[in-house]
């Protein structure tokens, strides 16, 4: 649907540079690991007993070197971005879509349910999440992709209810909202026609903002050795390898942290672009 | 003392003409131009406008917004946003003002120059004590030690008529009602002892009978003080019993200067006439009071608001509409008016249960709506529609001006197919004389008058038998309340529907309305036909009302100023005991403080709440 606010947000963002750049080289990141596999005869599991343990460049075989066992880094590293990827926007948008529910229908229906609704977030928020993650990934199984998705979406979602919440009592008090309800319209069409199409650019700039926050969250338990498990390659995983090969091949570090500081910084300017584009007001 | 300020005053004769042109002005503005860089290319805010202010002459601003008044001598003054450029000439007392360095600027500004802007809640601190923001600013224009500066923050807070002035040093600027908050800008902007008052729309944000009172504080200060003063405003009410001359603007450029006088009563130029006939009194319609069966029956309503909420803290309960009851027939107009904080928004939502009211029944049409179950009470939101205060902000700026207007059709005509529904859209926005091609527009894309208009479109689309408006102009222009106006009593006309009418603007109500309500504190003071209400009105709350309204007539206007009586509203939490009107009544007894007048039959269908109506005839 052609709108015009988005028209001329997008208008906007095209004149950001450094959002735009930062889009392209998302863009080109994403893309790249999309096809990483038909890139070079290489999985990410198999071995080249050939090449233990080679930096980049010394092989024509192995753009980016091998680890320890052999295995070609260029495709683990871009199939490990594609795993981080994937894991930060399942988890984004999971997050978002329970956190916009949730805030919303606690901010629109106010009084006892609004206390209630948001005080369990409250509570939610002050337990220990990384006990939580540890003992989920205990009791169902350690590396499950599942578990690693409800641990990060569960703690994240909590965020995204405490905003949309403050956004929406701020639009229940708006004008168009009385004029709605003295319209006729019920609650729920209400909520549904007037407020949650207002929270839009709130959400979309918050999601923009979310997913590189999930893809730390994904390699920092990875790392700890909770996330993604071996043979199988996710940021962090990479890097919890290259750490303790560091001294003696600082490459198996280097390629994965480059990557993912890459893909950070990017998902942090396009979002900051994007809220400046949606808002020029809060610039 | 202080209350008998109004009567002290010296009475020279009004209409006082301006000082001839023999002493150097002391403020001389020569082709002064201001234009601002925007990303669309530059922008002309004001061009070549020359002005001068004589020592101790008042000189009225008049124009619409937009029309260049205020970055014309914010320029002159430096203060312009960093994307303005000006040019020309701005003297101050011989002084060249474009020239000058910030730190030299700052010198006169304050001890030159002083300025009042519009809203004193944004120029004073939040977080500073109104007489520490007062003692600071002294200390750094006149040097003076702290003690000796508290002692001359009194002096001017009283010399600007604050009520309880020693006790007011003491409070933020969020416990001060408007017209305090005014009043203590006013006495920032004295502090330094200027010769040059610059006043910014001072008393546009503010209740009628307080702008009476701040305007005639300036025209005291001017006359006591002989201060020069530039006073801008969109209202030529508001400069009548105040500037010596007159100049109007228009797009950036002063269209004409002349005493106030000339201007006022022989104006030179068609703008001028265009915009002071905006100002007149309109005449009242006054259709025939073709009175039937009531369709609206309020008995008894009254809406509370608990205040303090939460679980530790004490529950206060705020009584913001007490025991309203009134009739209203087919087909008939009625006016609610009143300062703010008297409950008029209150009662229009409590009307259409909106806001439920606490107390009371609100009958429509034989059926209780304060009884009614939700969906029902839903089913009859067709015939009961409503006009908001803010005319963009009552627009979801999600939606296309079609979908806002078509909106009601989704709930109330569900059988209507959606050809028919484009249609029937496109036939309001003729009816409420909006161009067809911005049914795709969104309400940012228009003016403020078109975002009312789409909203009219809106209430209108379902043939609504009752029309609540809730101000309905007060945020618009002069022209444009004009053009509105006109607009909602067409439609009355053609379609038949009641009116409601909510408005601090007598005028307006007088003109639209058969009958009009007084509220004071959420109490009803008086309610008569309108021709009557604004002849002879019985209660003296409403004859303050009429007396505060300013008279855009030179001769007249000035007089009524300084007949100007002080005071404000009490506290709606503490209303006084009796009548709630007596701590301001002129005419108040004992006998107003022990019992609650009653609501009395004056006859010829007037109702009247006071002791003392009979007598004060």
């Amino acid at each position: 649907m052609p709108h015009g606010l988005w028209r001329a947000a997008a208008r906007r963002l095209r004149g950001d540079r450094i959002a735009c750049m930062a889009l392209a080289l998302i863009a080109a990141i994403a893309l790249l690991a999309s096809f990483a596999p038909l890139l070079t005869p290489w999985s990410y599991d198999s071995l080249d007993w050939q090449h233990l343990a080679q930096p980049p460049g010394t092989t024509a075989a192995h753009w980016f070197g091998t680890d320890r066992l052999g295995r070609d880094l260029f495709v683990r590293t871009l199939l490990g971005i594609r795993l981080s990827l994937l894991i930060s926007l399942a988890a984004s948008a999971l997050s978002v879509g329970i956190g916009l529910t949730w805030g919303a229908l606690a901010g629109f229906a106010g009084g006892r349910t609004d206390e209630w609704m948001m005080r369990f977030v409250d509570v939610l928020y002050s337990l220990p999440y990384l006990f939580i993650v540890i003992i989920l990934s205990t009791l169902l199984g350690r590396g499950s992709i599942g578990v690693l998705l409800l641990a990060i979406g569960a703690i994240g979602w909590l965020t995204t209810a405490r905003i949309v919440h403050g956004q929406t009592l701020a639009l229940k008090e708006r004008g168009f909202v009385e004029a709605a309800r003295a319209t006729g319209l019920t609650g729920p069409a209400i909520l549904l026609r007037h407020i949650v199409p207002n929270l839009a650019g709130t959400v979309v700039v918050y999601a923009t903002l979310t997913v590189p926050q999930m893809i730390l969250f994904e390699s920092f338990l990875s790392f700890l050795g909770l996330g993604v498990q071996e043979p199988h390659a996710s940021l962090g995983n990479l890097i919890n390898a290259g750490a303790q090969e560091m001294e003696s091949a600082p490459w198996m570090l280097l390629t994965p942290a480059i990557f993912l500081v890459l893909l950070l910084v990017c998902l942090n300017a396009l979002g900051d672009g994007l809220r400046d584009a949606l808002d020029p007001r809060e610039r | 003392m202080l209350s008998a300020m109004a009567c002290v005053m010296p009475s020279i004769p009004a209409s006082v003409e301006a000082p001839p042109g023999v002493v150097p002005p002391l403020l001389e503005l020569t082709g002064l131009t201001v234009r601002y860089a925007t990303p669309a290319g530059p922008v002309t805010v004001s061009r070549e406008v020359s002005l001068e202010v004589a020592p101790g002459e008042c000189l009225g601003i008049v124009g619409e917004s937009g029309a260049g008044k205020s970055q014309t001598f914010l320029a002159a003054l430096g203060l312009l946003a960093a994307n303005g450029r000006v040019s020309g000439s701005a003297r101050f007392d011989g002084t060249e003002l474009l020239s000058l360095s910030p730190r030299a600027l700052d010198r006169i500004r304050g001890a030159g120059i002083g300025m009042v802007f519009q809203d004193p809640m944004t120029s004073l601190t939040p977080h500073l004590t109104v007489g520490d923001q007062l003692i600071e600013v002294i200390m750094r224009h006149r040097r003076l030690g702290r003690a000796a500066a508290r002692r001359r923050a009194l002096e001017l807070l009283v010399h600007v008529q604050l009520t309880d002035a020693a006790r007011r040093m003491q409070q933020y600027s969020h416990e001060l009602s408007g017209g305090m908050r005014q009043r203590v800008m006013i006495a920032i902007a004295l502090s330094g002892e200027p010769r040059l008052l610059i006043a910014d729309e001072p008393t546009t944000a503010l209740d009628v009978t307080v702008q009476a009172q701040i305007l005639a504080l300036l025209a005291a200060l001017k006359r006591e003080h002989a201060m020069a003063m530039v006073l801008i405003t969109h209202d030529f009410g508001a400069v009548a019993g105040v500037a010596d001359r007159v100049a109007v603007m228009r797009a950036g450029s002063v269209v004409e200067v002349g005493t106030a006088a000339q201007v006022l009563t022989a104006p030179r130029e068609a703008y001028t006439r265009e915009l002071l006939a905006a100002t007149q009194p309109l005449a009242p319609c006054a259709p025939p009071a073709r009175r039937g069966a009531p369709t609206l029956i309020l008995e008894g309503v009254a809406v509370d608001f608990a205040v303090g909420r939460g679980w530790l803290r004490r529950r206060g309960r705020l009584s913001a509409l007490r025991d309203v009851s009134l009739e209203l027939a087919a087909g008939e107009s009625l006016g609610v008016v009143g300062e703010s904080g008297g409950g008029k928004s209150t009662l229009a939502r409590a009307v259409l249960s909106l806001r439920r009211p606490s107390r009371g029944r609100v009958v429509w049409m034989g059926r209780e709506l304060t009884q009614l179950p939700p969906a029902d009470l839903r089913a009859l939101r067709g015939e009961l529609q409503m006009i908001f205060q803010d005319p963009l902000g009552s627009l979801d700026p999600r939606m296309t001006v079609g979908e806002i207007v078509a909106e009601p059709l989704a709930v109330h005509r569900l059988q209507l197919p959606r050809a028919a529904r484009r249609a029937a859209v496109a036939a309001q926005l003729e009816r409420v004389e909006l161009p067809p091609a911005l049914i795709d527009r969104y309400p940012h894309e228009l003016s403020g008058g078109e975002c009312q208009r789409v909203g009219i479109a809106r209430a209108m689309i379902v043939e609504p038998k009752l029309l609540v408006c809730d101000e309905p102009v007060s945020a618009l222009d002069g022209p444009t309340q004009r053009q509105i106006v006109a607009l909602l009593e067409r439609l009355r006309r053609e379609s038949g529907v009641s009116l409601i009418l909510v408005s601090h603007n007598l005028a307006l109500v007088q003109r639209l309305c058969d009958r009009v309500l007084v509220l004071y504190l959420g109490r009803m003071m008086e309610l008569a036909p309108a021709g009557v209400l604004g002849g002879a009105p019985r209660h003296p709350y409403t004859r303050e009302l009429l007396a505060a309204v300013p008279l855009a007539d030179p001769g007249l206007q000035p007089g009524r100023l300084r007949l100007t009586r002080p005071g404000e509203p009490p506290s709606p939490l503490e209303p006084p005991s009796g009548c709630v009107y007596r701590t301001r009544c002129p005419h108040a007894l004992e006998r107003c403080a022990t019992e609650v007048p009653a609501w009395e039959d004056a006859g010829a269908g007037e109702r009247v709440a006071c002791h003392r109506w009979r007598e004060l005839l």
